[in-house]
């Protein structure tokens, strides 16, 4: 697995197991009542799970298995590895507006987009028959 | 496939199927509220995140030679632990929201089902943990 997705997976992993955390955190508290605050944390619960696990882990398994170039190689890696720090920094914005309620969700959003269109832009004509 | 990663697919596509037939229920107005977070998760985790788990399991590099999927063990007891606690919440959400039988045995099932679905989650990282790697350098063993 080259080191990129290494990265990317590891990242998802880790936010994995927050989201999962959390979501147990406010459904604890969705059946007892014991702390109303763990709603708090609904939006980060959504952005880590939605974007941070899925979205990063299967962007992570696409750069590892889809079709190489001819030689071997995955290309020129710089919009992957932008796309992996852009939506980094996007759900970490999106987080931050949520759980303080700062306006910085237009930002985080705008990262993450960015990040999207990275990717998108890298993967393009690596969706290809094998060997082509 | 294997035969665990066999158990994990197939319950995936069961819960792909009944959160879809679910959707019918939510689009007919039929205990909409109630139901909506049982929708979303038997749809995402239930199908989705178990997808993930069963096929990386399959597909991650290698833990060792002798042992590829790490340790099988924990991996039964994910897949148990994860559809336990997602079906005790797929019960207890929409019943509690509708008020039948005790609230607060409902509630208590959903702490339980909470902690259960943690734990999946944790043994899934402890064993993919280590399998997220770069390719392994070859050692030339008894001069082959
Ligand atoms: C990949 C996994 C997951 C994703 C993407 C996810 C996503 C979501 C989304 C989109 C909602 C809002 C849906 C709605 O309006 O009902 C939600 C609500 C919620 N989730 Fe999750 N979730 C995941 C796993 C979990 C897990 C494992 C737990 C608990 C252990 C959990 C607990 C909750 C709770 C308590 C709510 C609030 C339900 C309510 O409205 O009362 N989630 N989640």
């Amino acid at each position: 697995m080259p080191r990129l997705s290494v990265w990317a997976v590891r990242l998802s992993l880790l936010y994995l197991l927050a989201g999962f955390t959390i979501g147990a955190f406010i459904l604890v508290n969705k059946g007892v009542g014991a702390y109303p605050a763990a709603w708090r944390w609904f939006g980060a619960h959504q952005e880590f799970l939605l974007i941070g696990w899925m979205g990063q882990f299967a962007i992570g398994i696409g750069y590892w298995v889809f079709p190489r170039y001819r030689g071997n190689h995955r290309g020129n890696p710089a919009a992957a590895v932008l796309a992996i720090v852009l939506l980094n920094i996007g759900i970490a914005l999106v987080f931050v507006s949520t759980f303080w309620g700062l306006p910085l969700s237009l930002w985080g959003r705008t990262f993450e987009a960015a990040a999207a269109l990275s990717f998108v832009i890298y993967a393009w004509p690596r969706v290809k028959p094998t060997g082509a | 496939m294997p035969t665990i990663v066999r158990w994990y697919v197939k319950t995936a596509l069961l819960y792909l199927a009944l959160a879809l037939g679910l959707g019918i229920l939510l689009a007919a107005g039929i205990w909409r509220a109630a139901l909506t977070p049982s929708y979303w998760h038997l749809f995402i985790v239930g199908w989705l995140t178990q997808l993930i788990f069963g096929i990386a399991l399959w597909m991650l590099p290698s833990f060792t030679r002798e042992r590829p999927r790490g340790n099988e063990l924990l991996s039964w007891a994910v897949y148990v632990v994860l559809n336990a606690g997602l079906l005790l919440r797929a019960i207890a959400e929409p019943l509690r929201a509708v008020q039948v039988g005790a609230a607060a045995l409902w509630g208590q099932a959903l702490v339980i089902s909470a902690i259960l679905q943690w734990l999946a989650a944790l043994g899934f990282v402890i064993n993919a943990w280590p399998r997220v790697r770069g390719p392994r350098r070859k050692t030339r063993q008894g001069g082959a």
